[in-house]
């Protein structure tokens, strides 16, 4: 089979769709051939040399690529052109954005291709090393604080110098997704004071982790915006009120305010406002991760920094082609998953009974397959990181309650029926019996389990007090009784003294 | 003249003058008062590392107080006899206890009890074919019965004992043997000596009722052994702490049959002791002691057990080595097979140049690892670990999200996540040491064969888990040199 990589066409874009370490991969432990088009991995600072020593075939031109290749690799959705070339038997694998741009799968169907979008794998555990979204979110997040440190005229970290005293900047971040939490780690790595807002109150732990102060906001739980498939979803008028009064607060205070907060397949939600930037100080920043998505903020402009009463709002849409090499090779990684996941080039299936599959195969042989059934995701804990399904609990045997009334009732009965022989001697023996069961019981449940041999070890050795019925018994008139006694005796001497013994061995080599 | 001479001038005559004998007793009563308090205490010691010597010692001063007092109170005669038998017993005590390797200590325990089981069938033979202690007792049908009982029960004690003796040293095979409708020859072999016991309460003399007692003897024997076979080779630890518990029950009823309140006192004490032991086990397997002693587990082998699929990450030595040196705390999860490889004194040694480093090493112990309570405690304990780094499966399950590595020592049901995911598992329930929740487990093994359950492993198909596979002992002793060079000593 072979793997086709064209350069993106897409203006501004930098990143590639494989690298040459992943095109090796591809190559070597997959069994893929890979074809790339020349200068594919240019403006990501792979060159084509790069690519060549990988063992991959470079073709000058991108309809080349296509039409010796069987699977495609984008990062952008392709264009017209690119459509063009796409045969019934190909299959494309990339971002597709099929919910914004449903003609698009239209287009792909009509051709009779099959496509992949890469924006459609799951949020669940086992997919998530071919989750490029969270990939992409994860450079993103850390991009958008760099963009903000170049615009700010300020250090991120307070110092006190000879010449006086310079306070620590203070970072808003709202929506503690992958990309916020990246936002909150790369902020606090350059000294600042970060705050992190999130509707989902349970990623409160991993906020703190990342060493921000989460916000709160005093609300019902179930009135929050809890979540589905692992995203935030759409919140209730009174809480919205709740929050912009939070935001329009912190807007006064904060230097810098990073907005990752994103439904799928909605426009963002206007989180700031004109009026809360006007409240902002002069030379403020606001960075919208959003800005594709219509903003988060009233007054973005997609893929451009405008200035607004002296504050800066950062519209990039690019954030993630900005870091292109590391994102390249993510990117290129989660691919590579992809295609271990279809089985590589000699077991090569898609199989859409597999759900991650399944939900990526947004055209199938012509067919529109959008939207996907949804999966379930129990993400409580940790929404945008590792977290397995949460199983049902596996119950623990249960005694049965018949069963211990049945004991009762037996040990009442005998009980009663000792009480009934009539025979005084009988009962006292009972009596020490029962009581010393019953202090066994107690002093045997606190012994340690670390000696629980040694416990077996001593009770071997006490219980060689049965010496003391073979040593009434040998004194008897009648020889064979005798005897008998004489080897008890012999038994449970070898008890007493090895029993004692041995433990002591033992417990002398307990040590601190 | 000698000592004992003494003591048998002093017997016979106390047994002249009654008064004096009746005093004599009197003090053996007390001094037996004494006995079992001490014994009391001896198991109460127990309760900590460093109060157990201690708590030894008690019982060593216990059991003298005890037969010197039963010497000096109720002894009658047979003193020569009785020199006999301790003196060289003692002398084969001593050299058992002095030469037993630590992974034999099953052995030896499940040896000790087949004599205390043995002892107690001599002591009811002898103390039924002897009349005069007949008179002693109140009602002669109770003393039967009591006779009766404490034959029964240690002739199981005693075969049982034998069996799960061969089966720990391997003479015989751990698999468990099943007969066909074992459960039916039980309940048959049960009826038969409540038929036998029947004859036996209404024989009218020695001679009659010894052919009753003699054909239960046998059967009970059988019984034993048939228990036993059918018990694989994982459960012993059940196995081994219920014939502990038996050994209790069979001195507690030889104390009924002599009318001996430290017997009875005695044997309830290690009883219970067995009892609670088989209990822990059995919740430590999420299985019923009944079950357990039906015998017959794993068997069937993973019926209804999930197919894992997945793939396997191997792990080098270099690897390993590596892992360890960047891990901060690490701990170390030993099994059955860490004691077959004997490999706890290299371990014990690449825990010690790791502790050296600075890094928080520890050792979690399930309850059912090894093939005895505690064993595993034991093991390290021979090899110089010390105790307060060993730590219980419920001590240390809260800590494993934070540790960095898990090594997994030959072991594979005590650590098998099936048991809290999968509901249809066979050992589902059963409380487990969560590995899988550390940042990297790694399972060292000799090959992708299952536990002793029979259950797939889907601890080794997880994305943080690593094989290394090898003997166990190879392997320590490669990761031991690996890092002795690495850490230039």
């Amino acid at each position: 089979m072979k793997i086709g990589v064209p350069k993106e066409t897409h203006p501004g874009e930098r990143r590639v769709a494989a690298t040459p370490d992943t095109a090796g991969r591809l190559r070597e432990k997959l069994g893929f051939e890979v074809h790339v088009q020349s200068g594919a991995g240019a403006s990501a600072n792979y060159p084509d040399a790069a690519y060549e020593a990988a063992g991959c075939i470079i073709h000058p031109t991108a309809r080349e690529v296509f039409e010796a290749a069987d699977i495609l690799l984008k990062v952008r959705p392709p264009n017209a052109e690119e459509l063009e070339w796409l045969t019934p038997d190909k299959l494309l694998i990339g971002f597709l954005a099929p919910a914004q741009h449903p003609e698009l799968l239209d287009a792909l169907a009509q051709r009779g291709v099959t496509a992949l979008a890469m924006e459609a794998v799951p949020r669940i555990s086992r997919a998530q090393k071919m989750d490029a979204l969270s990939s992409m979110a994860n450079i993103a997040g850390y991009r958008a604080v760099i963009e903000a440190a170049y615009l700010f005229d300020r250090f991120f970290t307070g110092q006190v110098t000879a010449a006086g005293k310079v306070p620590p900047a203070k970072v808003l971040v709202i929506g503690a997704g992958v990309a916020g939490l990246s936002a909150i780690g790369a902020a606090r790595g350059l000294g600042a004071i970060v705050r992190a807002f999130d509707v989902r109150p349970e990623v409160a732990d991993q906020v703190k982790s990342m060493g921000a102060e989460f916000l709160m906001l005093e609300f019902d739980a179930d009135e929050a915006g809890g979540t589905e498939g692992g995203y935030a979803k759409p919140a209730s008028p009174e809480f919205i009120a709740k929050e912009m009064d939070l935001f329009a607060r912190q807007a006064k205070e904060v230097d810098i305010i990073i907005t990752t907060a994103l439904i799928p397949g909605r426009p963002a939600p206007r989180l700031i406002t004109r009026e809360m930037v006007e409240t902002m100080r002069p030379g403020s920043i606001v960075v919208d991760l959003a800005a594709e998505q219509g903003g988060n903020c009233e007054v973005t402009q997609a893929d451009q920094v405008t200035e607004h009463n002296g504050v800066h709002i950062v519209g990039f849409t690019d954030l993630p082609s900005r870091l292109a090499s590391t994102s390249s090779q993510l990117y290129g990684t989660n691919l590579y998953h992809v295609l271990e996941e279809l089985g590589g080039a000699s077991q090569f299936k898609l199989d859409l009974d597999d759900e991650v599959l399944r939900s990526m195969a947004v055209v199938h042989e012509g067919q529109v397959h959008w939207p996907p059934p949804p999966i379930a995701v129990s993400a409580k804990p940790k929404p945008a990181s590792d977290a397995p399904p949460v199983r049902p609990a596996v119950a623990r045997r249960k005694q049965s309650k018949v069963g211990s009334w049945v004991a009762v009732f037996l040990a009442v009965a005998g009980l009663v029926a000792v009480g009934l022989t009539r025979d005084p001697s009988l009962l006292t023996d009972v009596t020490v019996f029962v009581l010393a069961c019953v202090v066994g019981w107690q002093v045997i449940w606190n012994v340690t389990p670390a000696l629980h041999t040694p416990l077996m070890s001593v009770t071997n050795a006490i219980s060689g007090i049965i010496i003391i019925g073979g040593l009434v018994q040998v004194g008897s008139e009648k020889w064979i009784a005798s005897i008998l006694g004489a080897l008890a005796i012999f038994f449970a001497s070898i008890n007493i003294a090895g029993g004692f013994l041995v433990t002591q061995r033992m417990l002398r080599m307990f040590r601190k | 003249m000698n000592l004992l001479s003494q003591i048998e001038s002093a017997a016979a005559a106390s047994s002249l003058a009654r008064g004096a004998m009746e005093f004599d007793k009197s003090l053996a009563t007390v001094a037996y008062v004494a006995a079992a308090v001490l014994f009391i205490f001896s198991l109460g010691g127990l309760s900590h590392q460093e109060s157990a010597r201690r708590g030894n010692l008690f019982g060593m001063i216990g059991m003298a107080i005890a037969v010197l007092a039963t010497v000096f109170g109720y002894m009658h005669g047979g003193y020569w006899l009785t020199v006999a038998a301790i003196v060289p017993a003692a002398v084969i005590g001593a050299v058992l206890a002095a030469r037993v390797p630590m992974t034999g200590m099953p052995e030896l325990v499940a040896m000790l009890h087949s004599f205390v089981g043995l002892a107690a069938v001599l002591v009811g033979f002898s103390s039924y074919i002897d009349d005069a202690t007949h008179a002693m007792a109140g009602q002669r049908l109770v003393h039967l019965l009591e006779v009766y009982l404490g034959v029964f029960i240690g002739a199981v004690t005693f075969t049982g004992s034998i069996v799960a003796f061969l089966k720990l040293r391997g003479s015989i095979s751990g698999k468990p043997l099943l007969l066909p409708a074992r459960h039916v020859l039980n309940a048959i072999m049960l009826l038969v000596c409540v038929g036998l016991g029947i004859w036996f309460c209404s024989a009218e003399s020695v001679a009659s009722g010894i052919m009753p007692l003699g054909v239960m003897t046998i059967i009970a024997s059988l019984v034993g052994i048939h228990i036993v076979v059918a018990i694989g080779g994982a459960d012993m630890p059940v196995v081994v702490s219920m014939l502990n518990s038996y050994s209790g029950w069979a001195a507690a009823a030889a104390g009924f049959m002599l009318k001996n309140h430290l017997l009875i006192v005695t044997g309830a004490l290690v009883g219970s002791s067995g009892a609670i032991l088989s209990y822990i086990m059995c919740a430590a397997m999420n299985r019923s002691f009944i079950s357990v002693i039906l015998g017959g587990f794993g068997t069937s082998g993973g019926n209804s057990s999930r197919q894992v699929d997945g793939t396997i990450k191997e792990f080098t030595i270099d690897e390993t080595v590596d892992l360890l040196l960047e891990a901060k705390s690490i701990v170390i999860v030993p099994g059955y097979g860490m004691a077959v490889a004997q490999a706890q004194h290299a371990l014990a040694d690449v825990v010690k140049l790791l502790r050296e480093k600075g890094k928080e090493v520890r050792f979690a112990i399930h309850p059912v690892a090894g093939r005895l309570p505690g064993h595993m405690n034991v093991l390290l304990a021979e090899a110089n670990v010390p105790y307060d780094i060993v730590l219980e499966m419920d001590e240390i399950n809260d800590d494993l999200p934070n540790t960095d590595v898990v090594l997994v020592i030959g072991a594979n049901d005590i650590v098998n996540p099936a048991a809290e995911e999968d509901p249809d598992s066979p050992i589902a329930g059963m409380p487990v040491i969560q590995v899988w929740k550390a940042k990297t487990v790694i399972v060292m093994k000799r090959g992708m064969a299952t536990g002793y359950a029979g259950v797939d492993n889907p601890l080794f198909y997880k994305d943080n888990t690593r094989m290394l596979f090898g003997d166990a002992k190879a392997s320590v002793d490669g990761i031991l040199a690996r890092l002795r060079e690495r850490l230039g000593s």
